[in-house]
C-alpha cells in the first residue's frame, strides 16, 4: 500500500512538473557540454535574447487556454514598435512612445477578438488575415524603410535597473501577471472553463464574448510591449521584424504544457518552455551547429511536442472518457 | 448447463487515490443478462471499460469463450465480438446519423471510397426496423439527448456482438424508447447472446435481469440468480444499511407566485406555453420525450432563443436574453445533458463547483482560496460525492458523481428558483433520497423548484403540481391530490390540445 502511495505520488509529479524536470535535466546537460553555459553573463544574455518572446508566449498562453490563438502576434509587434518609435523621434517622449505602442497592440487585438466573436471568424483565420494586414501597414507607414537614430529609445531594450537587464525585467513582470490572471482571478477561471468546455461555461452564466476579446486585449498589451522591447534592442524601427515570432511563442506555449484543445496551462510552464527553447538555441550555437540545421533541430522539436500533446490527449481520453470519442479527436487534429 | 461467454477472474485496478476494483470476478452466461448494480463510484464502469479493452487491469485475467485472452484496446474488444454502450454519451456534433452509425466500419466500394448508398440504405433499414423516425442526415448535435442515447443503442446492437455491454442505457431514454430497447434484449438474449447490464433503476434490474451482481466499493459482494434477491435486499446490499421508505416529502405552506411565463413559443419546438411557479413549491413537468419540456426550460434559462412571451419574477417583468440574465433574477437550470453543459471535464471539481457563483470567492477579481476550499468541500460532503480530493479532474468521477458535482454548483450558487431538468439522472438509489431531502429543504427555506423528469414515480413523489405536455405545448395541469400515473399519461399522450 505504501508502495503504491509513492508510486502514484511519483507518477503526479512527473506528469505535472514534467517540464521542470525537463528544463533541470537540460541545465545539467548544458553544463557539461559548455563550462560557460551557466555564467551569470550566459545566462542573462539567455534571458535577454528570450525575452521577446516570452513576453509573446505569455499571450499566446493565454489565449490557447481559452481555445483562442494569435498568428498575428509577429506583425502586430513590428507595427506597435515602428509607430512607438516614430512618435517618439517626433516628440522625444519615451513615456508617450511606450504608450502608443501598447495602444497599437490593443487596437489589433481588439481587432482580433471582434473578429472572433461578432463575426465567428475561427481564431486562425482572423489572426492569419491580422498578420498580413499588419505587416502591410507597418510597411506602408514606413514606406518599407528602417527608422534609426532612435536615441534614449534603446533604453527599453538595452537599459537595465541594477544589474538587471530591463527586457528581463518586463519578462518577468509580465510572467507574474499572466500567473496571476490565470490562477487568482475570475477571469483565469472563466478562461479555462470557455477553453476546456464553451458549452457548459455558457449555461454556467460565463459572458463567452467578454472573456474571448479579454483575452486578445491582454495578448494585445504584451504584444504592443514585446515590439517596443524588439526595436529598442535592435535600435532600429524596423517594420520587417519579428517575422516568425508567432511560431517561436507557440513553440514555447506547448513545450510548456499548453494544450491546444484548450482549457490547459500554467504560465510557469511557459517560462520553463521559453528556457528551454532559449538553451537549446545558445548551446546549439556555442556549440557552432549550422545555423540551417539549427532550424531543423528546432521544426523536429515543435513537431514532439506538439506530437506528444496529441498522444497524451489521445491516451487520456481514451482513459477517461471511452473509446467513441476517438475517431472524433483524429478529425480534430487533422483540421 | 448455459456456458460462460465472458468470465473475468480477480480483477483489480487502482487509479491515483482510488482503489476501483479488487479481486472481482465476474461471468456471463450465454443468453443471459447479468445485471451489475452499484452505488455511484462502486466500480462498475471501470469494470466494463476494462473488458472492453479501454483500461488495463493491474490484476486478473480474461476468458472468453473459456479461452485466456488479453483486451488491450477496443478494437480488440471488437474482435472478440465485445460491443459497448458507454454511460457518457461522446459524439461528435457535426457529423450526421448515418456517418456516426457507420463510423470506423464504413463500407467502401473498389476504389476505398466510402460507400454512401449503401450507408443510406443500411442506415434508412436499421431506423425503421426499429420504428424510429429519423433522418439519417440530421446532425448529432440537433438530436435530443434521448435520441442520442438511442443511436448509441442502436449502434452497439447493429454490430452484431456477442457480448453487449450496456451501461446506463436507460438513464437518457423514456418509457417507449425502454420496450424498444427491452424488446431488442429480449431477442438477444433468445439468440444466445450474453448482456452486461447496468442500471440505478430498480424495477427495470428486476424485469431483465436473469443474474445480479452487486458490486461495493470496488469488490463484488454477492452473485445470485434473480428470482433469490428482492428490492430490498439489493438496496440494502448496495448501500449497506437499509434505506428510507418512500419519498422524503413535506408538506410546506405554499406562498405568492415567483415565476410566472406567459405564452412561450420558440423555434425549438413549443408554442404559447403559459405556468406559473409558487415560493415553496415543488412544480413537476411530466411528458414523453419530444413534448418540448427541456426546450422550455432551456428558453427560459437563455440557453435558447425564443420568439416570443413574457417572463415575470417576484411579479416584474425580466427580459432574459442571455444566462447571465437569469442567474442575476435568480433563475438556474440544472441541464439534462451534464457532458455538454454541465461540466468542464479536464477542469478539477472545485472550480467545476465554483464556476456558477465565482463573486462569492473572488473579490474585485482576487481569489479567497482558502474560503473556496472549504465551501467546495462543505457541499460535496453534503450531497456525498466520491472522489479521492476535489482536486482532480471531473472526467476522473464516475457518472453518477458528476451529476452530483453540477448539482452542487448550482446549490452553491444559491439561487431562489431551480430548474431541476432530470436531476437524478445516473443517480444511485441512496444518493437519490439524499437529493429528494436536499429538495425538500430548498423549499422549506422558501425557494421554489420545476422538476422535469422522465420518472414519473419521483415526479408523483416530489411534486404539489404538475404541468403535463405533449407535442410542444401544455395538456393538463394536476394538484397533488390527482396525481396518478393513468392521470399523467392521458393527458402526455393528448393528440387534441386542449387549452389550460
Ligand atoms: N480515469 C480515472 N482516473 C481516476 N479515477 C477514476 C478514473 N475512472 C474511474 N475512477 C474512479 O474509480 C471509481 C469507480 O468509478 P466507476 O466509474 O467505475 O463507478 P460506477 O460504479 O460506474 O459509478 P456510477 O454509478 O456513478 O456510474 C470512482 O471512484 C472513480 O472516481
Ligand atoms: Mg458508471
Amino acid at each position: 500500500m505504501n508502495n503504491l502511495m509513492t508510486r502514484e505520488k511519483w507518477q503526479t509529479i512527473k506528469s505535472r512538473y514534467s517540464i521542470y524536470l525537463v528544463l533541470i535535466a537540460m541545465i545539467i546537460v548544458c553544463n557539461l557540454l559548455s563550462p560557460n553555459f551557466l555564467s551569470a553573463r550566459n545566462i542573462s544574455n539567455i534571458s535577454v535574447q528570450i525575452s521577446v518572446t516570452t513576453i509573446l508566449a505569455f499571450g499566446e498562453t493565454i489565449l490557447i487556454i481559452g481555445g483562442l490563438l494569435d498568428l498575428s502576434c509577429g506583425s502586430v509587434l513590428a507595427l506597435a514598435g515602428v509607430f512607438s518609435v516614430y512618435v517618439f523621434k517626433e516628440t522625444g517622449s519615451l513615456s508617450l512612445a511606450f504608450a502608443v505602442g501598447l495602444i497599437v497592440g490593443l487596437l489589433c487585438n481588439f481587432v482580433n477578438g471582434i473578429l472572433v466573436r461578432r463575426f465567428s471568424i475561427p481564431a486562425f483565420i482572423a489572426t492569419l488575415a491580422m498578420m498580413t494586414v499588419a505587416r502591410g501597414i507597418a510597411l506602408l507607414f514606413t514606406k518599407g524603410q528602417n527608422i534609426y537614430q532612435i536615441g534614449d529609445y534603446v533604453w527599453f531594450g538595452q537599459g537595465s535597473i541594477g544589474i538587471i537587464p530591463i527586457p528581463v525585467i518586463f519578462m518577468v513582470v509580465i510572467g507574474v501577471l499572466t500567473w496571476y490572471i490565470l490562477g487568482h482571478t475570475s477571469f483565469g477561471r472563466s478562461l479555462y472553463a470557455v477553453g476546456g468546455n464553451e458549452e457548459a461555461a455558457r449555461a454556467s452564466g460565463i459572458n463567452i464574448g467578454r472573456i474571448k476579446v479579454g483575452a486578445y486585449l491582454i495578448n494585445g498589451i504584451f504584444v504592443g510591449l514585446a515590439g517596443i522591447i524588439l526595436m529598442a534592442r535592435t535600435n532600429v524601427g524596423a517594420p520587417n521584424s519579428g517575422q516568425g515570432y508567432e511560431f517561436e511563442a507557440l513553440t514555447a506555449a506547448i513545450i510548456g504544457g499548453t494544450s491546444f484543445s484548450g482549457g490547459l496551462g500554467t504560465a510557469g510552464g511557459t517560462l520553463a518552455g521559453a528556457f528551454i527553447v532559449g538553451f537549446l538555441n545558445n548551446i546549439m550555437n556555442l556549440a557552432g551547429v549550422d545555423s540551417y540545421l539549427q532550424q531543423v533541430i528546432k521544426g523536429a522539436i515543435i513537431a514532439l511536442a506538439v506530437g506528444y500533446d496529441m498522444w497524451a490527449k489521445v491516451n487520456r481520453t481514451r482513459k477517461t472518457l471511452g473509446a467513441a470519442k476517438i475517431p472524433n479527436e483524429r478529425k480534430e487534429a487533422k483540421a | 448447463m448455459q456456458k460462460n461467454l465472458l468470465e473475468v477472474r480477480n480483477i483489480s485496478k487502482s487509479f491515483p487515490g482510488v482503489k476501483a476494483l479488487e479481486d472481482v470476478c465476474f461471468s456471463v452466461k450465454e443468453g443471459s443478462v447479468h445485471v451489475l448494480c452499484g452505488e455511484n463510484g462502486a466500480g462498475k464502469s471501470t469494470l466494463m471499460k476494462i473488458i472492453n479493452g479501454i483500461y488495463q487491469p493491474d490484476g486478473g485475467e480474461t476468458l472468453i469463450k473459456g479461452e485466456k485472452v488479453e483486451i488491450n484496446s477496443p478494437i480488440r474488444a471488437g474482435e472478440l465480438g465485445i460491443s459497448m454502450i458507454f454511460q457518457e454519451l461522446n459524439y461528435t456534433p457535426e457529423m450526421t446519423i448515418e456517418e456516426s452509425l457507420f463510423v470506423g466500419r464504413w463500407p467502401k466500394k473498389k476504389f476505398g471510397q466510402i460507400d454512401w448508398k449503401t450507408i443510406r440504405q443500411k442506415t434508412l433499414q436499421l431506423l425503421k426496423q426499429e420504428n424510429l423516425a429519423y433522418d439519417p442526415e440530421t446532425k448529432l448535435k440537433d438530436l435530443s439527448i434521448s435520441n442520442l442515447q438511442m443511436l448509441e443503442i442502436l449502434k452497439a446492437i447493429s454490430r452484431d456482438a456477442d457480448i453487449i455491454i450496456m451501461d446506463e442505457p436507460t438513464s437518457s431514454i423514456t418509457n417507449k424508447e425502454i420496450e424498444v430497447l427491452f424488446e431488442k434484449i429480449a431477442d438477444l438474449r433468445a439468440r444466445g447472446k450474453g448482456i452486461v447490464y447496468i442500471s440505478h433503476k430498480m424495477d427495470e434490474i428486476f424485469r431483465i435481469a436473469d443474474e445480479i451482481s452487486i458490486l461495493r466499493d470496488g469488490k463484488v459482494i454477492e452473485t445470485r440468480p434473480k428470482d433469490q434477491f428482492d428490492i430490498d435486499s439489493v438496496i440494502a446490499l448496495m448501500v449497506g444499511r437499509a434505506l428510507g421508505q418512500g419519498y422524503p416529502k413535506e408538506e410546506v405552506p405554499v406562498g405568492e407566485v415567483v415565476l410566472e411565463v406567459e405564452n412561450f413559443s420558440g423555434p425549438t419546438g413549443f408554442s404559447n406555453v403559459s405556468f406559473n411557479l409558487r415560493k415553496g413549491e415543488i412544480l413537476g413537468f411530466a411528458g414523453l420525450v419530444g413534448a418540448g419540456r427541456t426546450e422550455v426550460m432551456r428558453a427560459l434559462f437563455g440557453l435558447d432563443e425564443r420568439f416570443g412571451g413574457s417572463v415575470k419574477v417576484h411579479g416584474a417583468p425580466v427580459r432574459i436574453r442571455n444566462v447571465q440574465d437569469s442567474i442575476k433574477n435568480g433563475v438556474v437550470m440544472l441541464s439534462e445533458d451534464r457532458r455538454r453543459y454541465g461540466i468542464v471535464p479536464i477542469r478539477d471539481v472545485k472550480e467545476n463547483v465554483t464556476l456558477a457563483s465565482m463573486d462569492q470567492f473572488f473579490q474585485k477579481g482576487r481569489l479567497n482560496a482558502a474560503k473556496e476550499r472549504s465551501r467546495v468541500e462543505e457541499i460535496c460532503k453534503k450531497i456525498n460525492v466520491k472522489m479521492a480530493s476535489i482536486d482532480v479532474q471531473v472526467s476522473t468521477l464516475s457518472g453518477g458523481n458528476q451529476q452530483k458535482v453540477v448539482l452542487s454548483k448550482w446549490m452553491l450558487q444559491d439561487p431562489d428558483i431551480l430548474i431541476l431538468d432530470e436531476p437524478t439522472r445516473g443517480i444511485d438509489v441512496g444518493a437519490k433520497f439524499e437529493i429528494y431531502r436536499l429538495m425538500t429543504n430548498l423549499v422549506k427555506e422558501g425557494k421554489s423548484i420545476i422538476m422535469v423528469s422522465s420518472e414519473l414515480p419521483e415526479l408523483i413523489g416530489m411534486c404539489d403540481r404538475m404541468y403535463v405536455m405533449a407535442e410542444g405545448g401544455i395538456t393538463g395541469e394536476l394538484e397533488r391530490a390527482e396525481f396518478s400515473q393513468e392521470a399523467i399519461m392521458r393527458y402526455a399522450m393528448n393528440m387534441t390540445r386542449k387549452a389550460v
